[in-house]
């Protein structure tokens, strides 16, 4: 029997870490702490934090902005002054958000950067986003460029070049803007913390294995991967977040119960989907009701491997602790190549037991959305799996179009339906 | 009585709503198809009520040809049948039409001209009702089978004739009409067929003397088919509106999913479907069963499809049906970028601002909106043949010779199906399910 008030416990713990963080942001300049903005992809946060900075994420913003139904002014608002309408919704949202006051998601003004951390893999639009941050903000920017990893693989080249990008470039800004020296034996220590949740996390992620699978693995492990792709990983309140949300998810596995949604428990599992892409924030729990409604549950995604892809191996390893970040960054699904990613979702296909997959491709996103289309056609002559294919946006809500969203994809679960009704038969 | 079992499907489009009706054979005997106005569940009812007029005709068909005293009348003599019978239905429609207009005359705001209102509106119904006769007379062509197109027509003729700026303005008219007009598509007449037929026969006799001979026996067929109780076993929806159905989840479907059958009943080669409707266009790839293996929508801009042409043709104050004939006089073809339904009309006058003919204009417009239509079938991989373009494009003579050319152009030969009955393919689709549903259930 669960009991449901330990069924909230890792929601209730996520809620009180985020808004701990944002209000210690609020009192950073106070308390004469310094601030460093960075993107998810490719963070470096246990070594911000080593320095005792703060990170602020502006993506995880403009997320948060869009579920809170805030982007859309904030978008209006950046363009206004002259971004244009095809630009990435999130630099929109968080530069909107900037010229309203800078009140971040929970209502609490946000710091200005004491430095900009430009440590970001495979989108070229962050480099921009940041350009236009300096001129906001007028501070300094450190850059660690990350190498795109076409070749499927590691190369030795690739992390020297960002541990010495690291070493000469990164970490000499961050000395210089804490006023403190570089602390190696506190990087290993938090890295030690970084490998313990992403063990707890893998083990969430790949709950959904089985059948029915406990949690869904997009829609609800967005909220999963909050913390460790945000402020926290690397750290002990990350670590007691991963732990008890596995606590959870062991008993649901135990109970063979499926996940819980906005709208309760989904109680019966009727078809596994893969989904590629980053999910429409905007209208969020709407189109999470598409699938649960239809009592489809997603059982591996790849957005939630932006900020990290650990279930194919790698750990944060405290032992070698520069070379273990070049590694992570390198790693981060964005900076995938198109035969990676097509293999990764293969294996996720095959091994998670999909019916289906499902792309939900973002205009105004081209480091995701370019090659969506091949991946599919890819996809499905290696697997037989059928695939669909969505357009939706991150934080516009002008463009998620919920009636033709819905109708494809009720229409291609009923492609599922009719084609298991066919082999059935035959 | 005799009863028959049927199996009907209903495709709420966003233009128009279609039915289709089977017999326990899988054999159509019955379509109906109505514009889809605001209100979907009328629009349903409409359909579903055509599609039963047309399933006793059917039925007054196969009665004719097993009575040995009507085996000479032959077909011919159905459609003069039917000719006469909507027009009966016309004039029904005219004579609630003119209750309505009175009945809005009525209103306080028209008070203080009340009685010169009602004269006029009666001298208009009245003239409606001249015109109804040439409108369905022998050979006549009407612009359109959709009553509120024929009678918008004629009203605005009419009243823009007998209006007088200092008496009855035109726009009271028309206001008048906007409001009684409504009330009639949303009213659903209801055992059409049992009301208007023996009516049309009397007049069908009137007009050909020389069936006077018959007309005892045809009486008798027709009641034979008044009587027949049409028991209807399933029906399944499709379409944009299915939502809006009266009908349990299981018997919604796709419109995926009933194109693709559809078409695959039609013609049992198909690979590939391309529908073109009124807001969305669909790429569909079938296997030999007709079950589908991929799919392609636009979904964030409806550009390129029906309502666009729609929409032009209401720029060029022209019917739908008028837009292919013109674009196939092209000499020279325009060459088109845009086809946003929103800047349609901009578009249009830039084009003709700068001297280039409607006809050009045209050829250039269907040839953007099957360029679109390339792209999404490309998407959903590929033309295999055997290829079946449907929906309300497909009736399209420029739309589909465009197509022609790029599927040549890209793919090579291919077999190109087109079904004089493609706007039902959806709807056809949606029935066979229908009927699967019930032998599901008798096997069950």
């Amino acid at each position: 029997m669960i009991r449901e008030v330990q069924k909230e416990d890792s929601m209730l713990l996520q809620k009180r870490l985020l808004s701990d963080h944002f209000d210690a942001l609020e009192r950073a300049g106070d308390e004469g702490k310094k601030v460093v903005y960075t993107f998810v992809p490719g963070n470096l946060n246990e070594l911000v934090r080593s320095f005792g900075l703060l990170p602020v994420l502006p993506e995880i913003n403009a997320l948060q902005s869009g579920m809170r139904k805030l982007s859309g002014n904030y978008i209006a608002e950046a363009e206004k002054h002259g971004h244009s309408e095809d630009v990435c919704t999130y630099v929109k949202c968080d530069i909107g958000m900037l010229r309203k006051g800078n009140i971040g998601p929970t209502g609490k003004r946000l710091p200005k950067p004491d430095l900009l951390l430009l440590s970001y893999t495979g989108c070229f639009t962050f480099m921009k986003w940041f350009e236009l941050l300096r001129e906001e903000y007028d501070c300094p920017v450190a850059m660690l460029h990350v190498p795109y990893q076409a070749s499927g693989s590691i190369d030795a080249h690739q992390r020297d070049y960002i541990v010495q990008q690291l070493k000469s470039e990164v970490i000499p800004k961050l000395e210089q803007i804490s006023g403190r020296a570089y602390d190696e034996e506190r990087l290993r220590e938090m890295l030690r913390l970084s490998a313990k949740a992403e063990d707890d996390l893998v083990w969430v992620l790949e709950s959904a294995k089985n059948i029915p699978s406990p949690i869904d693995a997009y829609f609800g492990a967005v909220y999963y991967v909050g913390p460790i792709f945000s402020a926290f990983r690397g750290t002990p309140e990350g670590v007691e977040y991963y732990a008890t949300l596995r606590r959870e998810i062991e008993e649901r596995v135990a109970a063979r119960l499926g996940p819980v949604t906005p709208d309760g428990p989904m109680k019966n599992e009727r078809y596994r989907l893969v989904v590629e892409g980053p999910p429409n924030w905007t209208s969020f729990r709407e189109f999470w009701r598409m699938f649960h409604e239809e009592e489809a549950v997603v059982v591996a995604s790849t957005y939630t491997k932006v900020g990290g892809l650990y279930d194919t191996g790698f750990r944060h390893d405290p032992d070698h602790p520069l070379e273990t970040l070049a590694d992570y960054c390198l790693g981060c699904y964005t900076n995938l190549g198109l035969p990676t990613r097509v293999a990764l979702l293969e294996r996720y296909i095959r091994d998670y037991r999909a019916d289906g997959f499902l792309i939900n491709s973002v205009k105004s996103c081209n480091s995701f959305s370019v090659g969506q289309l091949l991946m599919q056609r890819e996809l499905e002559s290696r697997t037989g799996v059928p695939g669909a294919f969505i357009e939706s946006d991150l934080v516009d809500p002008r463009y998620f179009s919920a009636a033709n969203i819905k109708n494809r994809i009720e229409s291609f679960l009923q492609m599922l339906d009719q084609k298991r009704q066919s082999r059935a038969a035959s | 009585m005799t009863s028959i079992r049927v199996f009907t499907g209903i495709d709420l489009g966003s233009t128009t709503t279609k039915a289709v009706i089977l017999d326990e054979n899988a054999e159509v005997i019955g379509r109906g198809i109505t514009n889809s106005r605001s209100n979907y569940d009328v629009a349903a009812a409409v359909v579903r009520e055509e599609a039963f007029v047309r399933a006793r005709f059917s039925m007054t068909e196969e009665r004719m040809r097993r009575d040995p005293a009507l085996g000479v009348v032959g077909n011919a003599f159905l459609a003069v049948l039917e000719r006469h019978f909507r027009m009966h239905q016309h004039l029904d429609q005219l004579r609630r039409l003119r209750k309505s207009m009175l009945a809005a005359s009525e209103t306080p705001r028209h008070a203080a001209h009340a009685p010169a209102l009602e004269r006029t509106v009666i001298e208009i119904v009245d003239r409606m009702i001249d015109r109804a006769h040439t409108h369905f007379a022998e050979g006549a062509v009407r612009k359109s089978d959709f009553f509120r197109d024929v009678a918008a027509a004629d009203f605005m003729q009419f009243a823009e004739e007998q209006s007088d700026p200092r008496g009855i303005a035109f726009e009271t008219l028309c206001s008048v009409f906007d409001a009684a007009i409504l009330v009639v598509e949303n009213t659903i007449e209801g055992d059409a067929f049992n009301t208007h037929i023996r009516p049309a026969l009397e007049s069908v006799i009137r007009e050909k003397r020389e069936m006077i001979v018959y007309g005892d026996a045809l009486g008798r067929a027709i009641d034979d088919v008044r009587s027949v109780d049409i028991i209807e076993a399933e029906t399944v929806g499709t379409g944009y509106g299915r939502q809006r159905l009266p009908f349990p989840k299981e018997q919604i479907r796709s419109e995926i999913l009933c194109h693709g059958l559809g078409a695959h009943t039609m013609f049992p080669n198909t690979r590939t479907v391309l529908d073109i409707g009124g807001q969305d266009t669909k790429a569909i790839q079938v296997d030999r069963e007709g079950i589908v293996t991929s799919f392609q929508m636009n979904d964030r801009c409806a550009a390129g499809c029906g309502r666009y042409l729609g929409y032009i043709a209401d720029e060029m104050n022209l019917g739908l049906h008028e837009l292919g004939p013109l674009a196939q006089q092209s000499r020279n073809r325009v060459k088109i970028n845009s086809t946003c339904t929103v800047f349609a009309g901009a578009e249009l006058r830039d084009r003709l601002a700068l001297g280039q003919s409607r006809e050009d204009i045209l050829a250039g417009l269907h040839r953007a909106i099957i360029l679109r239509a390339m792209s999404l079938l490309a998407r959903s991989g590929g033309i295999d043949d055997e290829f079946t373009f449907t929906g309300g494009v497909a009736r399209n003579a420029a739309a589909v010779g465009a197509l022609r050319d790029l599927v040549r152009e890209n793919y090579g030969q291919r077999t190109i199906n087109i079904s004089a009955d493609s706007i039902y393919t959806g709807a056809l689709g949606a029935a066979l399910f229908a009927l699967r549903a019930e032998r599901k259930k008798v096997a069950a």
